[in-house]
């Protein structure tokens, strides 16, 4: 079955998303220096990488402007003649006021709603406003169309399908309508809520504090000359993620919960008719490299090359561990297959070291762009 | 570790990934054993200790897993809908405001009003004095918290609370929250981490921003997933010496065991880092060798975590 590089043919958008923890942010990052040693112009889109990670690519702390990243490192390590990668840390935060500096119809306006206190806080602690800014970022580079392939590293959500719900869950925030008749709980909000609302309004003034009110009705009010700008870009960036030059990839690890969880995010992609290129599953342990011939004896053999019983059993003793877990990995990777079907999964093994560099990137290519029989042969042949 | 489990309340924190879960009820069923009534709080609809338990989902409900051990998995709007029950004047009122449309929409679109929520639960679950009637009283409060990136934000909400409504209940709420949550004598954090190079420098983000932003006192790192040092570096030049001489199964186990050993290594030179960076004692827990982690791979982990 095909690697990264028949996957992402002819696609100009590439979205990793899976849950924490299963090396996103490296995998992003491989497949951007992947495509461009293909001869690509590529940017990554990257949330929080390590430090590390950040500094081979030569990255600053923060920053949502892309730099070019300085491939030549790579001359020796597999690159092709590398071409252009470039890479941007996002910060949600300035994503998010220069998203209000656009829609806001005045400076007044801008300046009351960067102001509010209610918008500082739902700027920086809004669950899911990280997720729709990367979605925001993202839209305006597609835009600009600068770039052959942009990949789009998802932030880390404890929950991977946040942020497929993020742009609309921001949205209806912001419309607030039900929100609004609250603030004014005359009118149109009692025929709404019939009788007994003001009975609960002055229950909600007395839970809350008249503060708080009020702080969300000045929000409301700012916000309201913006919401149609913000269903129009929302419904624009929905477009981007149902096109078909864009690819979803899901990134998870070999274990039973992230497996489990790369298939809920499979079926969620499809029933939203958002364009599935298939998984990638980091640190496999493949069968192959701790394969046993039928009916041997290995602490024998081990012990007799050796001449020492000690070290033999213990020799031993961790290839069978290494075999529980491979078997494990097969087990969970032929379930995901089966839930798949045709779409592939892509392997990487658990490599001995960590990877935060990019000769340790174009390690990792080895797999993520070879095809599945030459996966089997590099990973036998570690 | 006596002081760590004297605690009320016990946040266990962490990237995403790093099995910030089972050290949470790895440290239950270590306090449980100690015969301390102890519950560990899920949040975000995780279901993750009746999993392990192999027990149906216990949802919002203190549900007992072993002898002294219960469970919760708190969901926010049930928690609304319980603080409102308790705190209107009449209880017929409480429940028709929480079956309120407008309350629905409130929930839905105050930031950080979940979070709110969902930490007052965790405060009135590690009170004394519970606010629920006839409730159970509990020696120690474990939150499996919400990966970091969020997780912050999720402990910070008492605080941004009181001073986004600068009067009225909501803010004494979360004043009393933000100042339980903030005494080291009560509450305390865990952090978990990896032995990566990431996890390792989040770790030491997350000990800085929990003491200095959150004011939370971290007690304890834990580095887990630590690989066994099964071969000594002389054995390991002994296994690469037959390498070549031997075939199959005996091959496949000296690869198993250099890469395992090299593996191990690098792990030391993390738990090298991590001791360097944070200033908090870390305690070491292994990587268990087991397809799926069960209560016999979790008690190892609580004759650890202790």
């Amino acid at each position: 079955m095909a690697g990264v590089a028949d996957l992402l043919e002819g696609k100009k958008v590439c979205i990793c998303a899976g849950s924490g923890g299963v090396g996103k942010t490296t995998t992003s990052a491989a497949i951007a220096a992947g495509m461009a040693a293909r001869g690509k112009k590529v940017a990554v889109l990257t949330i929080d990488p390590a430090k590390r990670l950040a500094d081979s690519l030569g990255l600053p702390e923060l920053g949502n402007v892309e730099r070019r990243v300085d491939t030549t490192a790579l001359e020796n390590g597999g690159g092709e003649g590398s071409d252009e990668l470039w890479a941007m840390m996002l910060d949600a935060k300035a994503t998010f006021d220069e998203v209000i500096a656009k829609h806001a119809p005045d400076e007044e306006t801008r300046d009351r709603i960067l102001e509010n206190r209610i918008y500082k806080q739902l700027s920086n602690a809004l669950a899911g406003s990280q997720e729709y800014m990367a979605m925001e970022r993202l839209f305006e580079l597609h835009q600009e169309d600068r770039y052959d392939l942009l990949v789009l590293d998802t932030p880390p959500t404890r929950n991977a399908l946040d942020f497929l719900d993020a742009p609309r869950r921001l949205t209806q925030f912001i419309e607030g309508r039900s929100l609004q008749v609250f603030m004014r709980p005359t009118g149109l909000g009692m025929k709404l809520f019939g009788r007994g609302t003001s009975m609960m309004f002055s229950i909600l003034r007395r839970l809350t504090g008249v503060d708080l009110l009020e702080d969300i009705s000045e929000f409301f009010q700012a916000f309201s000359g913006m919401v149609g700008g913000f269903q129009e870009r929302a419904k624009r960036v929905n477009e981007l993620l149902a096109d078909r030059h864009t690819a979803f990839l899901v990134v998870c690890g070999p274990q039973g919960e992230p497996i489990e969880e790369a298939v809920y995010f499979h079926r969620k992609l499809v029933e939203a008719k958002l364009p599935f290129e298939g998984v990638v599953v980091n640190k496999v342990h493949f069968e192959s490299e701790y394969e046993i011939a039928p009916e041997e004896d290995v602490v024998g053999e081990l012990i007799e090359a050796l001449g020492d019983v000690d070290l033999g059993t213990r020799a031993a003793a961790s290839l069978a561990d290494h075999r529980a877990l491979a078997r494990r990995d097969r087990r969970n990777i032929e379930r995901l297959r089966a839930e798949l079907r045709a779409r592939p999964v892509i392997q990487v093994p658990y490599l001995d070291e960590d990877v935060h560099d990019l000769p340790g990137l174009m390690e990792i290519n080895r797999y993520l762009f070879a095809t599945e029989p030459e996966r089997e042969l590099l990973a036998a042949s570690r | 570790m006596m002081e760590l489990l004297d605690k009320r309340l016990l946040f266990v924190t962490g990237k995403g990934g790093v099995g910030k879960s089972t050290v949470a009820l790895a440290l239950g069923l270590a306090a449980s054993e100690r015969g301390m009534r102890t519950i560990v709080c899920e949040v975000g609809l995780q279901e993750h200790a009746s999993r392990v338990f192999r027990r149906a989902e216990v949802g919002f409900h203190e549900v007992e897993m072993r002898e002294n051990l219960w469970t919760i998995s708190i969901d926010p709007d049930r928690a609304l809908r319980e603080y409102l029950t308790i705190q209107a004047p009449v209880r017929a009122m409480g429940e028709m405001v929480s079956r309120s449309r407008v309350f629905t929409y409130l929930t839905a679109a105050t930031p950080g009003l979940k979070e709110l929520l969902t930490i007052g639960k965790i405060w009135e679950l590690a009170q004394l004095d519970r606010k629920v009637r006839k409730a159970r009283k509990y020696d120690l409060v474990l939150v499996d918290a919400p990966a970091t990136g969020h997780g912050i934000g999720f402990m910070q909400t008492p605080r941004t609370f009181a001073s986004i409504a600068r009067v009225g209940p909501i803010h004494a709420q979360a004043e009393a929250i933000g100042a339980f949550i903030t005494d080291a004598k009560q509450t305390g954090a865990a952090i978990v981490s990896l032995p990566e190079e990431m996890a390792v420098n989040e770790s030491e983000l997350l000990e800085r921003e929990l003491t200095e932003e959150v004011g939370v006192a971290v007690d304890r790192v834990y580095m887990n997933g630590m690989y066994p040092e099964r071969i000594s570096d002389d054995e390991a030049e002994r296994l690469r010496g037959v390498s070549d001489s031997v075939e199959g199964g005996a091959r496949s186990a000296v690869r198993a065991a250099l890469s395992e050993r090299r593996r191990a290594t690098a792990h030391r030179a993390q738990l090298a880092r991590l001791e360097e960076l944070v200033r908090t004692p870390v305690e070491t827990l292994p990587f268990i060798f087991e397809p799926q982690l069960g209560v016999a791979g979790l008690e190892r982990l609580a004759a650890e975590v202790a």
